[in-house]
């Protein structure tokens, strides 16, 4: 069930049971706009291992499908601090250099800074609904791949070694 | 403040107690004493299972007596704790939870190490979360310490020394007993208690204003005598200079302190894997910002209902707001409601206490025996098993934790805790992220990192005023105040950085690619994750 919410980070390959397209196609864009291209495989299935284990953590970190999961962590983690972090910091720095702005009253008895303290909890809210929702719809699937792969590479290197 | 209630508490308490003793037994029949176990509880909760227990581990009695206490106290700048408190759980879910899940076994140390020479890295990273978690401790069990002198109303020193040295025992119990698993279950027992208590209480403030928030906070801004400035920042930290620093400060550790909280960490090691780590983090954001949310009612609430001036009578610093409030929610001191109210809340802030406590001592003795014990001791010596050892330290940090926090009784419980954030963050943050993150970090650089932020952190915190040299402080006598500020996060924080970078530039090992490699596809996949 947990494997199969949330549809295709890429083409759809109808043979193969991890990408099965829902009809809808909800899901399937991540905000967007546009279909997160397929993630390459992690070896192309001929080069022979050299050095054992730990050039195995080597080989795929180079590897294009490695180099894609990270950028798409990072694509959306650099953005999201810079975003929540100036923004708590200015919201810390504003309360205690400026208490007059933020005590200018809104509605009622709500003034400035209490509208900007339920931001606060807000931003929180969706940050981390929209980091899950990316890490299950553009991340997850890949990833998983790359660590069968990985582990299989692994104890091939080893076996090999031995 | 005498009578019934207090009976009626310590019969809910004993119940918790029981209860808790009785999973302790239950959940840790037929287990083995494996490494595995002891520290990860197995490694097979749900997400929400461990979602529940994260938050019971988080929110403290700092959150639960302190915040409000500081909203009833000082209004809006008691607000700024809870906001804190909740942002720094991004820091947690984006950069730490899911990589450290794939990293590491047990502990902070594990992730460092997994990339470094073992030895001087365990540590450092093993001495610095015991430092933490002490402090964690300490803060906790001063809240213990606040809550019984209320429920036994009056200043009784021996029964307030004697709750805190209770507390230290039955946490003792429950970790070297249960280990993670009856640790787990505790928190989440507590955490829905909690929960529920606060939403029984915030819907009965509500309904005290008819649902009006707007007449809640005139309320409470009329009641405490500052008006309009008691719903804006500034009544506590706004009367100069040093105290905007000193805000500043805190609020910079709060926010990075939680991604360096040991006890925390452990946590993602309860669960099979890192998406299940996630699962988790979002399972306690949601519900440690609703809990924040009614903490925010509840200490307005106590503004507006109690009173400052009665909540500063029974608690200078205010870590009694919630349970004077539940008296006066339930009818005032001599009805029946009242009286069963404040005893559900007390005991609900009991339970609190002694969970987070198990938590952190858990964490604590996993630094001592997994980390320390195992880098530190001669080779030839006869060698214990870590559970063994693991064992016996938490019986001696719940004593040494005890022992400061019988001097530190007067403080506020989220300000101590502050504290203890302040020094994750400055000690815990920068070696773990440079770690993750940074190809060319070294050994030196990590060593350098986890002592650069440890030492001035804890030198500033003795150079404060919290220690020396004015009213409040713990050793009013005598003065060696140096520095201004109380929280030391703003000064100490860029220290641990900057001396991360600086181990690293100046060290003479070059950074090994394969070993970064090695941690780098490990935390973004999960290969070879425990």
């Amino acid at each position: 069930m947990e494997k199969h919410d949330g549809a295709g980070t890429g083409e759809v390959r109808f043979d193969d049971p991890w990408y099965d397209a829902l009809a809808s196609g909800w899901g399937e864009v991540d905000g967007t706009g546009a279909l997160a291209p397929a993630v390459p495989a992690a070896r192309s299935g001929h080069q022979e291992h050299t050095g054992g284990a730990a050039h195995v953590y080597l080989e795929v970190q180079r590897s294009a499908a490695f180099q894609e999961v990270r950028g798409r962590y990072r694509r959306f983690v650099i953005p999201a601090v810079a975003v929540f972090f100036p923004w708590y910091v200015g919201y810390v720095v504003t309360a205690t250099t400026a208490p007059g702005f933020m005590a200018r009253p809104v509605v009622g008895m709500v003034n400035v800074a209490l509208l900007a303290g339920l931001g606060q909890f807000l931003t929180t809210f969706l940050l981390a609904w929209a980091y899950a929702r990316h890490a299950r719809l553009r991340r997850d699937r890949a990833a998983l791949e790359l660590r069968w792969d990985t582990q299989e590479m692994t104890r091939n290197a080893r076996g090999g070694e031995r | 403040m005498t009578g019934h209630h207090q009976t009626l508490a310590l019969v809910l308490f004993s119940v918790f107690v029981a209860v808790t003793l009785a999973i302790t037994t239950f959940v840790s029949r037929n287990r083995h004493g494996s490494a595995e176990e002891f520290y990860a509880g197995g490694r097979l909760f749900s997400p929400m299972e461990n979602g529940f227990a994260l938050s019971g581990d988080y929110m403290s009695a700092a959150s639960f007596l302190g915040i409000t206490g500081l909203i009833a106290l000082y209004g809006y700048d008691g607000l700024l704790y809870a906001v804190g408190f909740l942002v720094a759980w991004l820091v947690v879910l984006f950069l730490v939870a899911e990589l450290v899940r794939n990293c590491g076994r047990f502990t902070l140390a594990d992730v460092v190490a997994a990339r470094m020479d073992e030895r001087p890295v365990r540590i450092a990273a093993g001495s610095s979360s015991v430092v933490v978690s002490v402090m964690y401790l300490v803060a906790q069990m001063v809240g213990a310490g606040s809550l019984v002198s209320l429920l036994l109303g009056g200043t009784s020193d021996t029964a307030r020394n004697w709750t805190v040295i209770g507390v230290g025992a039955l946490m003792v119990i429950y970790v070297s007993m249960g280990g993670m698993r009856a640790t787990t279950w505790i928190q989440i027992v507590k955490a829905v208690l909690l929960i529920g208590g606060a939403i029984t209480l915030t819907v009965l403030v509500l309904m005290r204003f008819h649902g009006d928030v707007n007449a809640l906070l005139r309320s409470a801004a009329g009641r405490s005598g500052h008006g309009r400035a008691f719903l804006a920042p500034g009544l506590k930290y706004g009367a100069d200079w040093t105290a905007r620093f000193d805000f500043i400060s805190l609020g910079l550790a709060l926010v990075l302190g939680t991604a360096g909280l040991p006890h925390i960490l452990s946590r993602f090691y309860t669960v099979p894997t890192a998406r299940a780590a996630r699962r988790s983090v979002l399972w306690s954001i949601g519900l440690i910002g609703g809990f924040y949310l009614m903490t925010i009612v509840l200490g307005f609430g106590a503004a507006a209902v109690v009173g400052p001036e009665a909540v500063r009578g029974s608690n200078a610093a205010g870590n009694t707001a919630v349970p004077l409030l539940a008296l006066d929610l339930g009818g005032g001191a001599n009805s029946t409601g009242g009286t069963v109210l404040f005893a559900i809340v007390a005991a609900i802030a009991f339970a609190t206490i002694l969970a987070v406590v198990a938590g952190v001592t858990l964490a604590s003795s996993a630094a001592v025996a997994h980390d320390l014990y195992t880098s530190l001791r001669r080779r030839r010596a006869k060698s214990y098993g870590e559970v063994a050892v693991a064992r016996v330290a938490s019986v001696g940090i719940g004593v040494i934790a005890i022992g400061l926090s019988l001097l530190a009784r007067d403080q506020n419980v989220a300000f101590l805790v502050g504290l203890a954030f302040a020094v994750a963050a400055s000690a815990n943050l920068p070696v773990l992220l440079y770690s993750l993150f940074w190809r060319s970090f070294t050994t030196r650089g990590a060593v350098w990192a986890v002592y650069g932020g440890l030492v001035p952190a804890l030198v500033l915190v003795l150079l404060s005023p919290v220690v020396s040299g004015s009213p409040e402080s713990l050793f009013p006598g005598v003065d060696f105040q140096y520095f201004p500020l109380q929280n030391p996060g703003l000064v100490s924080i860029p220290l641990g950085f900057v001396a991360g970078w600086l181990g690293t530039v100046i060290s003479a090992e070059p950074p090994d690619e394969a070993k970064h490699a090695e941690i780098e596809v490990r935390a973004l996949t999960g290969a070879g994750a425990v």
